[in-house]
């Protein structure tokens, strides 16, 4: 772990990444602290002004502190990200090493189920279900986390295919080895490798799909400022101020880009191969 | 081949009635009915059971499915039960609107992305080569509706170089394509960074090969070579990424849509969403999905009429 971290700050682009997304991650880990303001409170007095030193990306429509709400919007970017790509991953990583390793049949299940997910276009998926069920951050998380498992899922069955014709997991079965622990010790750390790889490259996406949904109003309730509900404020005052709409997008653009760029290389570093598949 | 292609038709048309069914499930499990939502609290017992009927929700829940399915294979989506129109009037009215928009994001993003890409790939790791690579990412990592939102801020309120909102006057052709620049643009971006990269990396594999090296050899002019022999076979991969990326390019238009305030599938679903008109979101999502379905089923069946390797993993 640390001999790839050090190969990453070896390399520009790399470095570039980690530092992009570790400079954000501290600020909205540490919003309570660094926040100049309460990101709730409302200041009418003050409001909508440009950058000033005391209001460094100025303030929206209710004098609220647009850096503030940047840095607490962060907290729902990452929480948002960590969580659903971590369980997509781990219901992914079963599904997968089942339709793999299991009988025909089931394999034809998932594979059909996992196509059906996949035959949605997420936001259209993400916008009925919020239809439904109500806008909220739990709703968003659910969907980003159903319609994850399939790209996991697939990969995961892929390898588990490649590896259990193998002929050391065949040894195995002939000794006797319970088909767990074939599972969990010969199979999963020889699929963990690409699924990081795929998992820092979907945070991006990720990440960008919550605010889409948030900017649409489907995703967290106001006042909670989230990256998207900025840029909403953002747009519906689009002829009085840039200011949300510059505030919001920064942090957004910057961590994509610094996951993308921090992906990439982890990619290169740990598996070459990939480097076309992906 | 005449196999692989059944067999692939068949798989897409299960594929489009498990959505449907699930849509239709969810509808139902969640808590919560449709026509009590949609009339608001105030709703006497009679107006919400009327409602219901209207809706088709009163009957029990195997029987509404089988009538949908039916209904759907006459083309007939339902009732709109708010202007009372049929849904897949409402519905074919708006598509159009956005299938102009993909096509026109995804022509520009050809254009643009191929010569980036091929020119990148003849002139590797010079300046250009390096300069392209960062901005392609740059390109790629941009959700749409940024990009839609700072055109709109830029292009359209500051300078007043385009129309803001809308899709133009009926008729009016120039018009129209003044409304269209800004939101194709919103969508293609990411696309321009991600055609170049994919031509260029297929570029400089197809110039590595055999009979690149033999046209060389023969002496063709280094023209002929790129453009005749060695481009024809690198965009190949990009005919497939436009087809599974068609659910990707669905997603943008939907929140592009949004922005720029045009008629469309997107905002259509949206508005209904936002009156709670569950046939119109019904409509709408499942037209959307068998588009994709649509798409991906012919990229497949390209790639594995170029391709025959293909035909035997299904």
């Amino acid at each position: 772990m640390i001999d790839i971290l050090k190969r990453i700050t070896h390399e520009t682009l790399g470095l570039f990444g980690l530092i992009l997304v570790t400079i954000i991650t501290v600020c909205a880990v540490l919003a309570n602290v660094i926040a100049p303001y309460d990101p709730i409170a409302l200041n009418i007095v003050d409001r909508l002004q440009g950058p000033s030193a005391s209001h460094w990306l100025g303030t929206d429509q209710l004098g609220r502190d647009l850096f503030s709400r940047v840095l607490f919007g962060g907290q729902i970017a990452l929480k948002v990200a960590l969580v659903s790509i971590g369980a997509a991953l781990c219901i992914g990583v079963i599904l997968g090493m089942l339709a793999g390793f299991g009988p025909r049949w089931l394999d034809n299940i998932i594979m059909l189920f996992f196509d059906t997910i996949r035959s949605f276009p997420t936001v259209m998926f993400a916008l009925a279900t919020v239809a439904l069920v109500g806008p909220s951050l739990s709703t968003v998380i659910a969907v980003i986390i159903v319609t994850s498992i399939p790209n996991y899922g697939r990969v995961v069955r892929t390898q588990t295919l490649t590896i259990k014709s193998n002929q050391f997991v065949m040894a195995e079965r002939v000794m006797g080895v319970s088909t767990m622990r074939i599972l969990f010790v010969h199979i999963l750390p020889n699929v963990i490798g690409p699924l990081i790889i795929l998992a820092s490259m979907d945070i991006p996406t990720v990440i960008a799909l919550e605010a889409g949904l948030s900017f649409l109003g489907m995703g967290v309730k106001p006042p909670t400022p989230s990256w998207g509900s900025i840029l909403n404020d953002g747009y519906t005052l689009i002829r009085n101020t840039p200011w949300p709409i510059i505030a919001g997008s920064i942090p957004l653009v910057l961590i994509t880009l610094g996951f993308t760029f921090l992906g990439e290389s982890l990619r290169d570093l740990i598996d070459p191969k990939l480097r076309k598949s992906l | 081949m005449l196999f692989y292609i059944l067999k692939r038709l068949l798989l897409s048309i299960v594929i489009v009635m498990l959505a449907v069914t699930m849509l239709f499930c969810m509808i139902h499990l969640v808590p919560g009915d449709p026509a009590r939502i949609l009339l608001g609290p105030r709703a006497t017992p009679e107006l919400i059971a009327s409602m219901s009927a209207r809706m088709g929700l009163d009957s029990p829940f195997p029987v509404q499915i089988l009538r949908f399915f039916g209904n759907l294979f006459t083309g007939d989506l339902g009732m709109d039960v708010i202007t009372n129109r049929p849904v897949a009037d409402i519905v074919f009215n708006q598509l159009p609107y956005t299938l102009w928009l993909i096509f026109s994001a995804i022509t520009f993003a050809i254009l643009i992305g191929i010569s980036l890409g091929c020119y990148s790939a003849l002139h590797r790791n010079t300046l250009v080569d390096r300069i392209t690579g960062i901005l392609s990412v740059a390109c790629i990592t941009a959700p749409a509706f940024v990009v839609a939102l700072y055109s709109l801020l830029i292009f359209a309120v500051t300078l007043h170089w385009f129309p803001a909102v809308g899709a133009g006057e009926k008729g009016d052709f120039w018009d129209q394509v003044a409304h269209l620049v800004l939101p194709a643009f919103a969508i293609g971006l990411s696309w321009i960074g991600y055609l170049a990269r994919l031509v260029r990396a297929s570029m400089l594999e197809v110039m590595g090969e055999n009979h690149i090296r033999t046209a060389r050899a023969y002496g063709l002019p280094e023209r002929i070579v790129v453009y005749r022999y060695a481009l024809k076979l690198a965009v190949l991969p990009t005919v497939t990424v436009i087809g599974v990326g068609m659910g990707f390019l669905l997603s943008a238009a939907l929140l592009t849509e949004i922005v720029f305030a045009r008629p469309g599938i997107g905002k259509l679903i949206f508005d209904s969403i936002t009156t709670r008109n569950y046939p119109v979101v019904m409509g709408s999502v499942l037209i959307s999905t068998i588009l994709f379905v649509v798409s991906t089923t012919l990229s497949d069946l390209i790639n594995a009429w170029l391709d025959p390797r293909i035909r035997a993993s299904l």
